[in-house]
Parts: structure tokens; sequence; C-alpha cells
């Protein structure tokens, strides 16, 4: 596992064939990460490394266990579809070689961020990624790109610092950095203000970094204007690896938080999930630029994703994880399939796109079946997700946020096929946008996405118990983490 | 104790001046201030009253009363990780005025809704 985030390091070039050596290491990623997850689940229930052979206390470890597996394939998978995408798409752009290297951060960055097992290692990872990202959404140099990546820099950082602040402070109390020890402090810590101040302070940085309403304002101009392959790496993967994945791991495992111990705190998380699924659902509604409603669609499901985890009981933990994995699927999918109609017609104002399926037919079919598996139609993997959320939410007896679920789907619904409708198959009020298909791989690494949302849709139960099931229940058995790490 | 106050409140100026200001070279101030005060609150978590650098000078000395040398390892990798972010919001500030011709963040608004 440890030399999964180096090889990206050393694929830093200064040639030509920058796309080669970026594929090449993305499929090592993913391949390692699927090899991961399959030994998980046939031999141990988690591995730990110790880097440079330092005791726990001293060193980094670095832990690999389910809940892990699960983010590191959502991850590789689609930084792999990304990257086989941008082979053709960058065509657009200057400086390619540049916009590999970069992307290569920004996936060492996650995985970093995924493995670690210790938490000043984390924010460095989550640093890495975010600086790398900074630059790629201003990597057309555009009066859009400059402003929405100033904006986003600035706004993000602040959350990064918020959480190096959280970070000083754990310390102080701690003594260590090693994310199971701190666990086993904290457990004889007691929940004096202080403790609080702590959680809150991680909880800011976090939920800037996830777009988490109030705190999301970044989102919708960065997501747009970055290059495709890029947003469908940030929307899909980013904020999820690096708010959701990284808060999790912190409040549950680090802090041991249930909700058993500490209703506030998760009620406070359903509040602002629910405050993003409304906002993000309706200001979706609104957009005439393509892509940003496909952004504001995002705040919507990460709202899903935290109700999901405030809710707090197995089966919506278990829906909120699974909801990272089709999210990642979906929306990976969708802007992928929207570089391609920009890759095609230049242009991503919806009033001017129309009736593109007679010339487009993979990308509309393929934009079609993602936005229905986002919207939680049977038997996509979005519609397994919800379930879940909705089961947990009514075993909890939080009847009213089953009704919101299930209504914000069909708004979800609603806006999505709307953009499919008017781009793709709408032909009546005037001339088809003239267009030519993109070029195969665009497209393959689109069509690779579908399949996956179909596959993990179709086949959701094995997925679950082998891969988001264990995965649930690391996250629940909170402390207990420690004992699995330092066990070994 | 006084110490660290004083690091909560070069925060707050810091943050004060990235929500306030309108030239965006001020808000890249704004937010090294804030930069600044994290890193100052890290490398302050490390103090022991009377204590002395954790450096050994000769074989067999007193280890007890070193400063923990941590947190200054870790403020170190966090000053440079601030370094790249500075850096490259300079770098974005410089490329928008070559394009809107002004720093002034009111007059860099086309991204609206």
């Amino acid at each position: 596992m440890a030399s999964a985030f180096l090889i990206p390091l050393l694929a830093k070039l200064w040639q030509r064939s920058a796309d080669l050596i970026a594929n090449a290491a993305g499929a090592i990623l993913l391949g390692i990460s699927t090899y991961g997850a399959v030994y998980l689940f046939t031999v141990s229930p988690a591995l730990t490394y110790r880097m440079g052979g330092w005791a726990s206390t001293l060193g980094i470890t670095l832990v690999y266990d389910h809940l892990t597996a699960l983010v590191a394939l959502a991850v590789n998978t689609i930084g792999l579809a990304a990257l086989l995408f941008s082979v053709r798409y960058l065509d657009r752009y200057t400086g390619r070689w540049k916009f590999f290297s970069l992307f290569m951060l920004v996936l060492a960055g996650l995985n970093g961020v995924t493995i670690t097992g210790d938490i000043f290692n984390m924010f460095v990872f989550i640093e890495i990624s975010a600086i790398s990202s900074y630059a790629l959404v201003a990597f057309g140099t555009d009066f859009d790109e400059l402003e929405a990546g100033f904006k986003y820099m600035v706004i993000g950082e602040i959350g990064g610092t918020a959480i190096l602040l959280a970070i000083a402070m754990l310390y102080a109390k701690a003594s260590t950095l090693n994310m199971a020890v701190v666990s086993q402090v904290m457990a004889g810590f007691g929940r004096t203000p202080l403790f609080w101040f702590i959680v809150a302070t991680f909880l800011v940085g976090f939920a800037v970094k996830m777009a988490m309403v109030p705190f999301h304002a970044w989102l919708p101009d960065a997501h747009p204007s970055a290059p495709a392959p890029v947003s469908a790496l940030l929307s899909g993967v980013f904020i999820k690896v690096l708010g959701v994945y990284a808060m999790s791991r912190v409040m549950f495992n680090v802090f041991g938080l249930s909700r058993a111990n500490a209703a506030g705190f998760f009620n406070l998380l359903l509040a602002f999930g629910v405050i993003s699924i409304i906002a993000g659902g309706l200001l979706a509604y609104a957009q005439k630029d393509y892509k940003r409603l496909l952004a504001y669609s995002s705040i919507s499901q990460v709202g899903y994703i935290l109700i999901g985890l405030g809710i707090g009981n197995y089966w919506s933990i278990v829906g909120a994880l699974f909801h990272i994995l089709a999210h990642a699927l979906g929306k990976g999918l969708l802007f992928l399939a929207s570089g391609s109609v920009e890759y095609a017609t230049g242009t991503r104002d919806m009033d001017k796109l129309s009736g593109l399926e007679k010339n487009m037919p993979v990308t509309a079919w393929s934009h079609l079946l993602g936005s229905l598996s986002l919207a939680g139609v049977p038997p996509f993997a979005g519609f397994f997700s919800k379930l879940f959320i909705i089961v947990g939410a009514v075993a909890a007896r939080m009847y009213w946020l089953a009704v919101l679920a299930a209504l914000f789907s069909t708004v979800t619904l609603a806006y999505l096929v709307n953009v499919v409708n008017r781009v793709f198959f709408n032909r009546k009020e005037r001339e088809a946008t003239s267009a030519r298909e993109v070029p195969a791989s665009m497209s393959l690494a689109v069509l690779a996405l579908v399949v996956l949302t179909i596959a993990l849709g179709i086949g959701f139960k094995p997925v679950l118990d082998r891969l988001v099931g264990p995965a649930a229940n690391v996250l629940l058995q909170g402390l207990g983490y420690a004992q699995g790490v330092l066990g070994r | 104790m006084v110490a660290l106050f004083a690091c909560m409140v070069l925060l707050l100026i810091g943050f004060y001046a990235v929500v306030t200001k309108r030239n965006i070279i001020r808000i890249i101030i704004g937010f090294s201030l804030v930069e600044y005060a994290v890193n100052l609150f890290f490398a302050l978590v490390g103090f022991k009253r009377n204590g002395i650098p954790p450096i050994i000078t000769e074989l067999g000395q007193s280890r007890s009363n070193f400063v923990d040398p941590v947190p200054q390892a870790l403020v170190l990798t966090a000053i440079v990780i601030g370094l790249a972010t500075t850096a490259l919001m300079l770098v974005l500030a410089m490329r928008i005025y070559e394009k809107y011709r002004t720093f002034d963040i009111t007059e860099i608004r086309r991204l609206k809704g």
C-alpha cells in the first residue's frame, strides 16, 4: 500500500509521453486497490504498515481497513476513468504534461488521505491534493477559471487551516499524532468544552472541504470552470474523500462519537445535511449552465450522505457509504459526459444546446443512465443507496426525514431529466446543434462508468456484504479502531 | 497563556482581513496572517516553562527539560505548505490582474447564481 502513492509522484514527467505514464499509474492504482479490497475480506480485517519501522506512537502508520478499501476503490476507479478521458479532452488545452502531473498529485494526495493512520499526515495529504486541485481548477486560465480558482483557493485554504488548528489542539492534549493512539487518549478525556471546541473546529474545516451548506460557496464556481475530468474527480471523489471520509474517520474513530453519546453532534449533521439537500436541489433547478447544475446537484447529494451519517444507525451509514460509491460513479459519469458535450460543441449553456442525441448517441444515453442512477431509479446503484438511507431513517423513527429524502429524490430526478431532455432529446423547437460524437477513448471512459453503475445496482448484495457493510462497521465500532490498529 | 490568546487575536485579525477587504492582495495578506497565527499556536503547544531547546550537545545530557520538538517539526511542514499556498494564490492574483485589469474583487464577478 505504501508504494501505491509513490508511483504517481514519480510519474511527474517533462515529455510528451506524460499521458501514457499517467494512465499506466492510474491503472496500477486501481489494480492495487482492488487487490487490497479482495485481500481484506479473504484474509484479515485490517492491514497496518509502520513507515520506517518506528513504533506506533512515534512514527507514521498506514492503515488499510474496510472503510479505506471502499474509499480507495471509489477514488481510483474515477481517477482512472478521468485519466482515460483526458487523453483526448486535453487537445483543447496547452501545457499537457503539467495537467497530468498535477492530476497525479491530486490522486496521490487522495490515496494518501485514505490510507494514513496519522492525523498530521492526513492534513499534509489533504493539502497536497487541495493545492493541486486549485491549480487544476484554474488550468484553462480564462476569466471564469481564474476567478473560480481564486475563490476556491481562499475558501478551501481557510478550511485547511481550520483543520490544522484543530490538529494542533488535539496534539496539545494527546501528545501523539497516531490516530489510533489519539482515540485511546480521547476515550478517557470526557466531554469538556475544549473537546467540543476541537470537534467544532474540525467540523468547520471539513465542512468547507466537502461543501456542506453554508460553506459551499466555492463549489458552484469551481466545478464547472475546471476541465471536465477534473470536475469529475472533484465532484465525484474529492469532496467525499477529503470532506466526508476524513470527517467520519476523525469523528467516529478518533473521537468515538456515536448516536448514543453525542446526539447533539449528530443532529447537527442532520440539520446541515437537510439544508444541503434542499438548497442544492432547488438551486440546481434554476441553472442554465449545464455543469453548474451538476455542481449544485453534488451539494445536494453530499447532503444525503450527511443525513445518512447523521442518523447514525447501521442501515443509514451503509446507505451513506454506498452513496459515496454510487454518486462517485454517477456524478463522475455525468461530468465526463458533460465534458464530451463541451468538447464537441464548445458551450455549456443549455439554452444553446438541443437535440444532441441525433449526433452523439453514446453520450446521450450514458448521460441518461447516469441521471437515472443519481435520481434513485431502480435497478441502478443510486436507488439502493437512497433506499438504505431511507430504511435507516425509518428504523430510527425519523419519518419526516425519510419523506424528505424521497421527496428530494424526485426533485433530483426532475432537474436531471430536464437537462437530458433539453440538451439531448428535444428537437422540436430548433435545429439540432451540430456536433460530432466524441473520440473513442472519451466514450470508453464514460461507458465504463455506466457499466459499473449498472453492475453496482444489480449486484448490490455481494458488494453490500463484503465491502460496504464491513466499512460501516468500522465506523460504528468507533473507538474499537484503536484495538484493530495497535493490536497488530 | 497570554501567547495563546494573542495567537487567537492574530487569527481573528487575519480572518477579518480575508472577509472584509476588497483588494485581492489584501485578502492574501490576511490569509497569510491566519496561517502564521495557526503555525504560531502549534509551535507554542510544545512550550515548557524553563525548557531548553531540544538539541543534544553532549552525551548523557539530561533530556527531561527539552521543549517538545514534534510541534516544531510539524510547524516546519505546515510553513512549507503555507508557502506553496501563498505562492499559488499570488500567481492566480497576477493572472487575474492580467485578465481583469483590476485587483478589486467587487469587479471580478462574472460567475453568479
